[in-house]
């Protein structure tokens, strides 16, 4: 492949970079006032990125830069539905940041930056190119968590993500230098190869071990979730929202890669780890999220719970497993997009309100809202005929199908328990004393994206659930 | 005679040192970032130990990728250690406690 055909396969992620490059410099010489424009300037770039995406993916399998990037169709899942979640992250921003005197140029090129690095680590394909696609998702993530830089919440944000991070980048490293000791490549066929001959090796599984637990922490599955909830607690709420969609997306992705592509010869030895993450995240996702006041808090503690349920799917560890893993993240990217566009229309004269308390009676002052919410709770918690119930299924489908039937009932029992908190959030709106009214004129963008997404769970993805597993099931077997 | 073994432990307790400076200091934050600057060059002698045993370039190409991420890493850290200084006016670690369960 000559460096033409290479530089064409990769023209999505060279876009971004180099857009947000541009429209970095264009910033400093137009300074703030700019700032709408860039936004604007942005999510143009994110969807030209994404239809370049969607126009490169012709099933096949292309290996660049000797093999360290792949595209195939697994990568070009995970990117559409990254570049839409980062395009509609930045749309709900724009009347927060307004309000807040946040709008800087830096926030929009921020998050096109941390959109290209994800893109880098859905299709890395070697251990160098995963540790550099993590990195730049994360560097970018880091300055977004601290970046409303005067208020204490932020910035302490920033800081706990920032040194939670690094650590885990750090045992994701260590574990990625013991797999290259052991395996002497980094590239993830090379190290299949390797691997298949050394099941037993201890230095090669204890670096699996590290990686995974690297992993783990980018994606907040228990024991490795400290940082989740004060950093969704603390964060402006866009960012909030972006943090829990697309780049949970990305590194279950990634994850799902990392782990079939280089082992699938050790299966049984990460197998179980995988089952022991998925059963922590659930548990505590379950149980942490009952005492919550505040509804960020409560939706971090609702996402580690639902990567807990993902990762049910990638303990299967086969290309079904993988495609529900798939099936599941898309359905929860939808899901807690509205439901932070939903958060993000808690306002009242004076700023934002995040008690839960507050949405009391909602359905007497704002029915509207009120059934959008309710319609991505009942999805969050899995209650059928909505999408999150078919997310739950086929993710417990393919456990039953690899001989995990435990951890499927494990599941289903914590799914029930957890269900009891997002019911108890719709009894306080349907049945509570109306609390004051929130502000109407909000923004119709926040009012489109909730019922938007809230129409999306229920009715129309019951219609094409078919091809939502297709395409996953598809894009999950060019990993095997 | 030193062998790969020997790399390899001087890695890990370099390592497990930094790990015990995040989780056990509960001073200063700048401290922290040391431990995590401490914890990458540990990675990095696994690195180049394993690229000069295994007779391959690839692993050293690796811990310069390491190099240049960590001090990005650094760069960004510092910033946002300074965003948190000028609202606390402190660094201690035990101060990083306004949200709770």
């Amino acid at each position: 492949m000559t460096i033409a055909d290479t530089l064409f396969w990769l023209s999505p992620e060279l876009m971004l970079a180099g857009g947000a490059m541009a429209l970095l410099i264009a910033g400093v010489f137009l300074g703030d006032a700019s700032a709408r424009h860039i936004s604007t300037a942005s999510i143009v770039l994110l969807i030209i990125a994404l239809l370049t995406v969607v126009a490169l993916n012709n099933g096949l399998r292309q290996d660049l830069f000797g093999g360290a990037f792949r595209i195939d169709a697994y990568s070009s899942f995970a990117k559409t539905l990254i570049l839409a979640a980062a395009a509609i992250a930045i749309l709900m921003s724009d009347r927060f940041i307004a309000s807040e005197q946040l709008g800087r140029f830096e926030y929009p090129v921020l998050i096109v930056l941390a959109a290209l690095g994800m893109l880098l680590m859905v299709s890395a394909n070697d251990l160098i190119a995963l540790y550099m696609g993590v990195e730049t998702q994360s560097l970018a993530l880091y300055i977004l968590a601290a970046f409303n830089r005067d208020s204490r919440r932020s910035t302490e944000a920033g800081l706990k993500y920032f040194v939670l991070g690094a650590l885990s980048s750090c045992m994701l490293l260590y574990g990625a230098s013991l797999i290259y000791g052991f395996t002497g490549a980094t590239n993830f066929a090379a190290i299949a190869e390797s691997a298949a001959v050394q099941r037993e090796n201890v230095g090669l599984v204890f670096g699996l071990a590290f990686l995974v637990a690297g992993l783990a922490f980018k994606v907040s599955a228990a024991p490795f979730h400290m940082w989740t909830p004060d950093v969704y607690e603390g964060a402006p709420t866009p960012v909030t929202a972006f943090f829990a969609a697309a780049p949970k997306l990305a590194a279950m992705a990634l994850f799902a890669r990392a782990l079939v592509t280089p082992f699938p010869e050790i299966v049984d030895q990460w197998r179980p780890l995988i089952a022991i993450l998925a059963v922590a995240s659930m548990t505590v996702g379950a149980f942490s999220a009952i005492v919550q006041s505040n509804i960020k808090r409560l939706m971090a503690y609702s996402s580690i719970g639902h990567m807990g349920f993902a990762l049910i799917g990638l303990a299967a560890g086969t290309a079904n497993g993988v495609g529900s893993v798939l099936v599941y993240m898309a359905i929860y990217v939808v899901m807690t997009i509205g439901a932070f566009a939903c958060i993000l229309l808690m306002r009242r004269r004076g700023g934002m309100t995040e008690a839960i308390e507050d949405l009391s009676g909602l359905t007497r002052t704002n029915p509207g809202l009120a059934f959008a919410f309710t319609v991505l709770l009942f999805s969050l918690a899995g209650v059928p005929p909505t999408a999150g119930f078919f997310g739950k299924f086929f993710v417990f489908q393919a456990a039953v199908e690899a001989d995990l039937v435990w951890l499927a009932i494990f599941g289903a029992v914590m799914s029930v328990i957890s269900a009891y908190y997002y019911l108890r959030i719709i009894w306080i709106m349907w049945f509570n004393e109306p609390a004051p009214a929130f502000e109407r004129e909000v923004g119709a963008r926040l009012g489109m994206t909730a019922f938007g997404s809230a129409a999306l769970l229920f009715p129309v993805l019951l219609i094409f659930i078919g091809p939502l597993v297709s395409a996953a099931r598809n894009a999950a077997a060019a990993l095997f | 005679m030193i062998g790969l073994g020997h790399f390899l432990s001087v890695a890990a307790i370099l390592f497990a040192i930094g790990m015990a400076g995040i989780f056990v200091n509960r001073k200063n934050v700048i401290i922290i970032l040391m431990s995590i600057e401490l914890m990458l060059l540990a990675v990095n002698i696994n690195l180049v130990a394993f690229s000069q045993f295994l007779g391959d370039l690839t692993g050293q190409v690796f811990a310069f990728m390491v190099l240049t991420v960590a001090a990005a890493e650094a760069a960004v850290g510092l910033a946002i250690l300074v965003a948190f200084f000028r609202n606390r006016g402190d660094i201690a670690v035990d101060d990083a406690n306004l949200m709770k369960n």
